[in-house]
């Protein structure tokens, strides 16, 4: 828990990577997302933190625009990315992915091999030029991963045959294998054993070193120890926003103090 | 009578229930806790007159027949059926059955329609004594389940016991079945190789069964040879999955990925209708439509085309296998878990490319054992290839020719007159037993693939 101090300071100099602006999500009539508006730091942690069905996941999907893949789910508001808006009709949304990664709750690897799984998204970017670059991609995505050591000797056995915290890891690796500039985490650790959470929580923190990461999380001891912002959502609105170390310590909203001092949620 | 019988069954199915139900209702009123529910108690006793008393019925109605036959010609006047075969004797009795049922041809001798008068004796005594057998076996079963109405008896287990026993018969009979036909298959199979050697079925490249074989002849003359209409069979399969793999595939594809929910919802049961055409409406269309269009199509670019073309049965087997392709393909798409494709679509691949490189792959053990199933069903299809192929056994794979199948040759084999001592007829059976084997052993490998599949992502 007092790792987060440490960073507190630095976070007033990183700029503005995600600005949202409004943004309201729709499932059908299911007004899932209220009005939300949201400034994510560019190289530093934002936690979503929230009871179930607050909608967190929901708005980390607008981010990169998986809601699009859902039937019935509509998105109104402006999400800037770099001051670009988009959700602009000229922006490919598998463009716009391959700048703005995502690790899901569920480690969810391929069937295929390991080395394949991360090769994926260089492979059909065209990040590789050759097979030696291609090699070199993948073992900087999984050294990055911090899951190198543990397969390098059986590139070849299929990702599904891995611990879970290893395919989690994996997921990792083959999310930052093309470059994003923003890796969206929703819940990445509700699958794994206390271990391997600790050392995804290692990971993010050595991530966002060159990355913007955003993550949901249930747990507020882990949002209190990787992230610099949070932001705290309940029935679809975002209720409180600010440095980590400000919410959990000096909340400014009511329901912010009652959630994580366990009064709802 | 035999209504009679089934009706004493029911009633006393009904009353054993209400008897044992109330005197289990009479012992918990006394201030007793029943081990059993007095509806388990009631239906022990339902269920205990009804097996062995249907058992009973059946068992006297199928074995009647036969006895009442054979008592029937026992009691013949000495002397009436001197000299007769067993040809002979089954004319007369057939003759004396006739006449029992008030059918005379001509005037019969006098002793036959006394037996005939005999005959329907017997039938009503047998008729009169089932009953009663019934009524007594019902009622003795009916004490004996009354006798154990207590409130230590724990007639729950009981009635589990008779109904596990049930559904064990239940899901046997399938099973004896098959053996059955299996047996029968082997036997005339069997009686089939004795007349030709299996070297020569199994390898021979003529079959001609058509020309006829005089006893002394039959090693001379017919040929057995399986491989030609083997051949045929597998050219027909050929083209028809040639035509049903790629539509079945990118139909499944489209419907599962990329249409349109709308369209979706009327797309997909209006393909599953077209597996519920029956084949006999396939082969006309075979016959009437498509064969002409491949001949004239044929003629007019001057290649020689014959009229019942192996092209044509195949591919409107194919269109009858699209349906079935495609749904087994849209199934394996839709099994493969949807985080595997938010998982590539957050990477930023394309729809196509999660299709292409996720989905399909993934999928792929599950469609494979479909497509396994599509070709045994192209093998065992008969109605489309009796209508729309040949019956001349060509050894050709030219899809243009005229080519004869397996299945075509078992019914032409088997139509009209036969008799069951020669290798025409028995050839039949020996073609059946190989397609058995043939699609049993892709059956197995495709029910492999699609267990091997099912434990992927469990």
């Amino acid at each position: 828990m007092n790792d987060m101090t440490k960073f507190d300071r630095f976070v007033g100099l990183n700029e503005t990577k995600i600005s949202a602006q409004g943004v309201n999500v729709f499932y059908g009539d299911t007004h899932a997302v209220k009005d939300v508006s949201v400034e994510i730091a560019e190289r530093a942690v934002t936690a979503f933190i929230g009871p179930s069905g607050c909608g967190k996941s929901t708005f980390l999907r607008c981010l990169n625009r998986m809601n699009d893949t859902i039937d019935g789910a509509r998105v109104e508001g402006q999400i800037h990315l770099d001051g670009e808006d988009i959700y602009d009709p000229k922006v490919d949304p598998v463009q716009l992915r391959a700048k703005v990664g995502m690790v899901f709750q569920k480690p969810n690897p391929f069937p295929k091999s390991i080395y394949d799984n991360v090769a994926y998204g260089p492979r059909i970017h065209g990040l590789a030029r050759n097979k030696a670059d291609l090699d070199e991609i993948v073992e900087k995505s999984l050294r990055r991963a911090a899951i190198w050591d543990e397969v390098k000797d059986r590139l070849d056995a299929p990702g599904t045959g891995l611990s879970g915290g290893q395919q989690q890891r994996l997921c990792i690796a083959r999310a930052v294998a093309t470059e994003p500039e923003v890796l969206l985490m929703d819940e990445p650790c509700s699958a794994l054993d206390p271990i391997a959470t600790a050392q995804v929580e290692e990971l993010i923190d050595e991530l966002k070193r060159n990355v913007s990461v955003v993550i949901v999380t249930h747990s507020m001891q882990q949002a209190a120890r990787v992230s610099q912002k949070t932001a705290f959502f309940h029935l679809g609105t975002l209720v409180e926003y600010g440095d980590t170390g400000q919410i959990f310590t000096n909340p400014k909203d009511p329901r912010t103090e009652a959630y994580i001092t366990g009064r709802i949620g | 009578m035999t209504s009679l019988a089934f009706f004493v069954l029911l009633l006393a199915c009904v009353v054993g229930y209400w008897i044992n139900r109330r005197g289990a209702q009479a012992i918990r009123a006394d201030g007793q806790r029943l081990h059993s529910l007095a509806s388990y108690h009631g239906l022990f006793s339902a269920l205990m007159i009804l097996v062995p008393v249907l058992t009973l019925i059946l068992l006297w109605l199928v074995l009647q027949g036969p006895v009442i036959d054979r008592l029937t010609m026992a009691a013949l006047p000495e002397g009436a059926l001197d000299g007769l075969d067993s040809g002979g004797l089954q004319l007369v009795l057939a003759e004396i059955k006739s006449i029992s049922r008030g059918q005379i041809f001509g005037t019969p001798e006098d002793w036959k329609i006394a037996a005939a008068e005999h005959h329907v004796a017997l039938k009503a005594r047998s008729s009169a004594l089932m009953l009663g057998a019934v009524i007594a076996l019902a009622a003795a079963i009916m004490l004996f389940a009354r006798s154990r109405v207590g409130a230590e008896f724990r007639a729950r287990q009981g009635v589990e016991r008779i109904v596990s026993g049930l559904m064990i018969f239940c899901s046997t009979v399938a099973i004896f079945t098959t053996v059955g036909i299996v047996a029968a298959l082997v036997f005339e199979t069997g009686k089939f190789l004795s007349l030709v050697p299996l070297r020569e079925f199994l390898f021979g490249l003529n079959w001609e069964p058509q020309i006829p074989i005089r006893e002394d002849q039959i090693a001379a003359s017919g040929a057995f040879g399986w491989v030609p209409v083997m051949l045929g069979t597998l050219v027909i399969t050929v083209v028809a999955l040639t035509f049903a793999v790629p539509v079945g595939l990118l139909s499944a594809i489209y419907l599962n990925e990329f249409a349109p929910q709308r369209l979706r919802s009327v797309a997909k049961p209006i393909l599953e209708i077209l597996a519920g055409v029956p084949t006999v409406v396939y082969g006309f269309f075979a016959i009437l439509v498509v064969a002409p269009a491949i001949r004239s199509l044929g003629t007019s670019l001057g290649i020689d085309v014959s009229p019942n073309t192996a092209l044509a049965a195949g591919s409107v087997m194919g269109v009858m296998l699209i349906p079935f392709i495609s749904s087994f393909a849209d199934d394996a798409l839709s099994a493969v878990p949807r985080a595997l494709r938010d998982g590539a679509l957050a990477l930023g691949a394309t729809r196509a490319e999660t299709m292409l490189n996720v989905l399909f792959p993934a999928a792929l053990p599950g469609i494979v054992g479909g497509i396994l199933l599509a070709v045994s069903r192209a093998i065992g299809e008969t109605m489309i290839v009796v209508m729309a192929a040949g019956l001349i056994a060509k050894l050709t794979v030219n899809p243009l020719d005229s080519v004869t199948t397996v299945t075509v040759q078992i019914v032409t084999l088997l139509i009209g007159d036969t008799s069951f001592d020669n290798p025409k007829t028995l050839a039949a059976f020996a073609l059946g037993m190989m397609l058995f084997l043939v699609t049993l052993v892709i059956n197995i490998f495709a029910l492999r693939i699609v267990r091997k599949y099912r434990e992927a992502y469990d």
